[in-house]
């Protein structure tokens, strides 16, 4: 009796979740999404360029991408706004945000939502409690913010000067002692730089389960104290002795391609094998992570609270969960992002689409990716970051 | 009265101290009047005041009439008072003609008729033929003839010469002041001339004003 | 010459320039200094307080930042400003004024950025000097572990700095030489037995000195405060104050807002110290040099130093600008190689940089049109006024080049929210023109006034109005400075950094934003595209400003010399 019941209430509701999203279609109809989204990485600018070229002709959406250095800009600029009293037309329409970011804007409510469940497309994810999809920087999302896709740590190397290069952090303090001045990490005060940190703390910690929640004082001395022992060993054998390090990912990456390091990091698997199809790096750069596995996380698309084209931004953010769109970005001609969809909720044309993507050297095998760990709570990586800068800025 | 009339003109410098004596006289139509005095007594800046280009911070007193009528209370441009600076002062921009069409009084309407003025006017400076000539390429006499011409071609009521013949050479001085002379007499109209030369004066013909200390 | 329509039109102007440049830097300092004294309600802070500067006092860093501030803001003025003098004195004693121009004008010219990125581009360990000489000269196979930018001292931003200062004080030492009577003062001293480097150093260089202390002053203030190129040459570890302040303004923690509107505050202070500080020196320097000058000594010092140093440093300047091209065409560039192995128009073909152009185009002509009817309208109610300049005027005007843009600037886009003016082209139009404005005032000032009043009197005496005087006579006469101070506003406009970041919110990229962003990023064939553009538009501008008179005033010779 009780199963009808429900087939006909999801019959019922069916139409009235598309009917709502109707709506929103048509709201979106014409509008400019203003995107603010970090613009280092040239190809997912294209992309980006790409989806508005299809959202313009399949919805009547365009994209503007505000181009940002540091994600945070987009974060201040709806501060401001809130200061002056803007409470609606703000100039941010969407945000490619997570973890610290996120919580400051939802803390301080600045979000508009939850949305999530509005988007039709949203049924390709795993939404279960705990899940990658619905916790950033373990931050409940609440249907805050969309994923968009999938970030893991990875170190890459130049396999023409590197034979052997450092399977964990004990290894590569090893490692560098032996080649100083050839490896470094970005600053801490960029995201890569503390994510290095933080993937070091991951392993080096006594009880990585304490860092799920924000650090107190004790847990943190306690916890932190072997990472600490480790990096003033590592510190003096770094590239410039530890006294300056690249500003970002992208300029350790050149780095790495003129020979000045051996070693650069990304957010991304795929980070290398793009660059070495761009003519940023040779071909003999590989990608790894730690035996251990490596920390990753999902990145995410937000709303905030002011955004003068909700709908469209809402538009947007479903078309990036669209299986055929997250296939096209994990295409390592395109973008080579891994897909942030949960595979077993896809149907066999979807799944044939991902199977058939070209692979590259310089893309990690599964194997060589390994296990992902998870992020930890994001007062961790707030606290690490004041502490390195304490200890080791004069 | 016609002609220009000065009645106790006084004229104090900004830092306050009067230039010089209270001025009283007048020059008739046709008349040429010298003005003279030593240096820096503000022979100048008389010519600047009946003008009406005095620059701020000076204060002046006494009464200047052209024609019967109070000309201090009109801006400049409708004084109708022509000034010949010891430089041509041709406007660089303009052809040697446009400078003269510049100043040709707007009475004279229609393309052909103000062109025909110029070419005249160009005639009888010896300048014929000069319409598109850029002015830089004239020669010292030649500007200081065009000059005059751009004065007259306005129909001013006076004239005003503020050491006009002073950068020239002897030879050429001689031949450019009795041109400027004959053609100012032709207007009939009252003019001062500033000048430190005596020969000046004597050609002139007029009574010489000497400026003396307050 | 009616002083009351001089004064009609002065009051018009005057409160356009307090209305539109005054008022809203006047805000944006206020609505800082709250911020920075604990007034920010939006991150819940409504109360007075000292907690930002405490805040501040205890971030790691700062001592540092404010010393590298200072260090690096005087070196590069005081090396610049000796630079300067000793090229014009070397063009002036054996002339080739005409090639040293020409090197000149193009450095000074592009933007700070581009030149940053160029010399980036040059001096890295990885850059184009080390890929010549390796591995041939210095055994290198990859790029040696030497700071050369970044690095901590901030001698790459010193360099950086004087590369575009030198061409800026040099060109402005050379224009007010020619209102000096120097060949007579030159003749005269060296019949008293002075060699002319003497006559140089002692006669005409405190006489030129005295007429570009404004300019100097500005060079310091800018050098103290600069953003675009700190962030790509500076050091890191810790920053310079202006950079270390830009980082907190956009960081993810909004309570570092406050902390960052104290750091504003404190940069204003710092830069009005050293202005002090400066002027201190000039006393002191200047009565030395009093004793000196009398001391009757005939052999002056040396300037070939100097001038030599100054040679190199135009050519590396010129050099960096070329290195922009060249990544612009690469495909792979490996190091050591003095050239590309491989070439590429992939990154013009992206296209990308059309968009930020198109932009930069528009923000400067429109900023440009406007400042220079402005200052016109200005020098021209002077004109009517028939009065020089109040000391109180000038400060108005140069105001904006006085006050470190970032005291005041995130404090703007809070004030221009509150006035309704939202983040965007418009806000952005009008905190370039608080700029631009300013250099096309000093650019126009001196031609203006150095145009002989006796033309206007005689246009007047031939019957023409205020007006037709204007637009017939002084306006024509005046098309080449004009244009050069019109293609100067638009060198500032098109160099924007900090003022089209924080308000347009990011929505304007211009070619300038554009560049910095992608310096700190991975391809240096994009940046070279970016920053080639970047440098080239403001040539441009002066390229045109010379053609237009040029081509207009073919047949006119007393208008084809260069000055009105």
């Amino acid at each position: 009796m009780r199963l009808p019941l429900l087939a006909a209430l999801s019959l019922v509701a069916a139409p009235a979740l598309a009917a709502g999203w109707e709506d929103t279609l048509a709201a979106a109809k014409g509008q400019t999404v203003y995107w603010h989204a970090w613009g280092g990485d040239d190809r997912t600018n294209s992309f980006i360029e790409w989806a508005s070229s299809e959202l313009e002709a399949e919805y009547g959406v365009t994209i503007a991408q505000v181009k940002l250095s540091d994600t945070a800009e987009a974060v201040t600029r709806v501060v401001a706004e809130k200061a002056a009293g803007q409470t609606e037309g703000g100039a941010v329409d969407l945000i490619w945000i997570n973890g610290g970011n996120f919580l400051s804007m939802k803390e301080q409510g600045l979000l508009y939502g939850p949305f999530l469940n509005e988007l039709p497309n949203a049924r390709y994810l795993d939404l279960t409690e705990g899940g990658a999809a619905v916790t950033d920087f373990t931050i409940p999302t609440e249907g805050y913010e969309s994923p968009w896709r999938l970030a893991r740590f990875v170190l890459t190397y130049d396999s023409a000067r590197v034979t052997e290069p450092p399977h964990s952090m004990a290894e590569l303090l090893a490692w560098s002692a032996a080649h100083p001045g050839r490896f470094t990490h970005p600053s801490v005060s960029n995201f890569m730089g503390a994510t290095f940190l933080k993937q070091a703390l991951v392993e080096l910690a006594r009880d990585p389960s304490t860092l799920a929640s924000p650090p107190t004082e004790e847990a943190f001395s306690a916890e932190t104290e072997p990472l600490w022992v480790w990096y003033d060993a590592l510190r003096p054998t770094l590239w410039r002795e530890g006294k300056a390090f690249p500003e970002n990912e992208s300029i350790q990456q050149q780095m790495l391609n003129d020979g000045e390091v051996d070693f650069t990091m990304a957010f991304d698997p795929a980070a290398a094998a793009a660059a070495v199809e761009k003519g940023l790096l040779p071909d003999s750069v590989r990608s790894y992570a730690p035996t251990a596995g490596s920390i990753g996380n999902i990145s995410f698309v937000a709303i905030p609270f002011n955004a003068a084209h909700k709908e469209a931004a809402m538009v947007v953010a479903n078309f990036l969960l669209d299986p055929e769109v997250q296939a096209r970005a994990q295409d390592i001609r395109v973008l080579g992002s891994y897909s942030v969809l949960d595979p077993a909720r896809l149907d066999t044309a979807e799944t044939a689409a991902f199977a058939a993507l070209p692979g590259s050297a310089a893309l990690p095998s599964n194997a060589a990716l390994g296990r992902t760990l998870p992020e930890p709570h994001p007062g961790w990586m707030t606290r690490i970051a004041e502490e390195w800068a304490r200890r080791y800025t004069e | 009265m016609t002609g220009l009339v000065l009645t106790n003109v006084t004229i104090r410098s900004p830092g306050g101290s009067p230039l010089f004596a209270p001025l009283t006289f007048g020059v008739r139509p046709g008349e040429i009047v010298s003005l003279s005095g030593p240096s820096g007594i503000g022979k100048s800046t008389l010519v600047a005041h009946i003008g009406g280009h005095l620059p701020a911070g000076f204060v002046t007193a006494g009464q200047v009439t052209l024609d019967g009528r109070n000309a201090l209370a009109l801006p400049a441009e409708a004084r109708r008072i022509g000034v010949l600076f010891q430089d041509a002062l041709l406007f660089p921009h303009l052809s040697v003609g446009e400078n003269l069409a510049f100043g040709l009084e707007p009475a004279i309407r229609g393309r052909a008729a103000r062109r025909a003025a110029v070419e005249e006017a160009l005639e009888q400076a010896g300048l014929a033929g000069f319409y598109r000539r850029d002015p830089a390429t004239l020669s010292g006499g030649q500007q200081a003839r065009a000059a005059l011409m751009r004065t007259l071609l306005a129909a001013p009521r006076a004239i005003l010469l503020d050491e006009p013949f002073s950068k020239l050479d002897p030879a050429l001085r001689a031949e450019l002041r009795s041109f400027v002379f004959a053609h100012v007499r032709a207007r009939a109209v009252p003019v001062l001339m500033v000048s430190h030369d005596a020969e000046d004066a004597a050609a002139a013909g007029g009574p010489v004003i000497s400026l003396s200390p307050a | 010459m009616t002083v009351r329509e001089g004064r009609a039109l002065r009051i018009l102007v005057l409160t356009a320039v307090v209305g539109a440049l005054v008022l809203p830097i006047m805000a944006g300092l206020f609505e800082t200094a709250r911020a920075a004294f604990g007034y920010l309600p939006v991150v819940g802070a409504d109360h007075l307080s000292l907690a930002p500067w405490r805040r501040l006092a205890d971030l790691p860093g700062l001592r540092a930042s404010i010393i590298l501030t200072l260090w690096t803001g005087f070196a590069a003025t005081i090396l610049s400003l000796f630079m300067a003098f000793a090229l014009a004195g070397r063009v002036w004693m054996h002339s080739g004024g005409k090639r040293l121009r020409a090197l000149a004008l193009p450095l000074l010219a592009a933007p700070h950025a581009a030149m940053a990125i160029g010399l980036a581009f040059l001096i890295a360990p990885s850059g184009w000097i080390a890929r010549v000489i390796s591995p041939w000269a210095t055994g290198w196979q990859v790029p040696p572990g030497i700071a050369t930018v970044h690095d901590p001292g901030g001698i790459a931003l010193i360099l950086g700095l004087i590369v575009k200062e030198v061409p800026f004080l040099l060109l402005m030492i050379l224009s007010v030489l020619a209102q000096i009577k120097a060949r007579e003062q030159a003749a005269a001293a060296r019949a008293l037995g002075y060699s002319p480097q003497t006559v140089w150093t002692k006669i005409l260089v405190p006489q030129i000195y005295r007429l570009i202390r404004l300019p100097v002053f500005a060079t310091l203030a800018f050098a103290l405060s600069v953003v675009d190129m700190a962030l790509i040459l500076g050091p890191t570890q810790p920053p310079t104050l202006a950079v270390a302040m830009t980082r907190w303004f956009v960081a993810a923690d909004t309570r570092l807002l406050m902390p960052a509107s104290a750091a504003a505050i404190l940069l204003a202070a710092l830069a009005m110290l050293s202005v002090a500080l400066w002027i201190l020196g000039e006393r002191v320097m200047g009565a030395l040099n009093r004793r000196r000058i009398v001391g009757g000594a005939r052999r002056g010092w040396p300037i070939a130093v100097g001038a030599a140093t100054g040679q190199v440093l135009l050519w590396l300047g010129t050099a960096a600008l070329i290195a922009l091209l060249v990544w612009s065409l690469a495909w792979r560039w490996s190091f050591p190689n003095g050239l590309p192995e491989s070439w590429s128009v992939t990154a013009w073909m992206r296209g990308g940089w059309w968009i930020a152009l198109k932009q930069s185009l528009f923000l400067g002509t429109v900023t440009v049109l406007v400042s220079v009817t402005l200052s016109v309208l200005w020098l021209e109610g002077e004109t009517r006024a028939g009065l020089a300049r109040a000391r109180w005027a000038s400060a108005l005007i140069y105001l904006p080049l006085m006050v470190p843009q970032a005291a005041f600037l995130f404090g703007l886009s809070v004030a221009f929210l509150r006035g309704g003016i939202g983040a965007g082209h418009f806000a952005v139009m009008w905190g370039q023109a608080l700029f631009v404005y300013p250099y096309v005032m000093l650019a126009l000032s001196d031609p203006w006034h150095a145009l002989d009043r006796r033309l206007d009197r005689t246009a007047a005496s031939l019957g023409a109005g205020p007006w037709r005087r204007l637009f017939r006579v002084k306006l024509p006469i005046l098309l080449r400075p004009i244009l050069t101070a019109a293609a100067i506003g638009f060198a500032v406009s098109v160099a924007q950094y900090l003022p089209t970041l924080l308000l347009g919110a990011g929505r304007v990229t211009t070619l300038t934003t554009e560049a910095v962003t992608l310096a700190s990023g991975s391809d240096r064939r994009v940046t070279g595209v970016f920053a080639v553009l970047l440098a080239a538009m403001p040539l441009v501008g002066f390229g045109l400003a010379f053609a237009i008179p040029a081509l207009f005033y073919r047949n006119r010779r007393g208008l084809s010399g260069g000055r009105a």
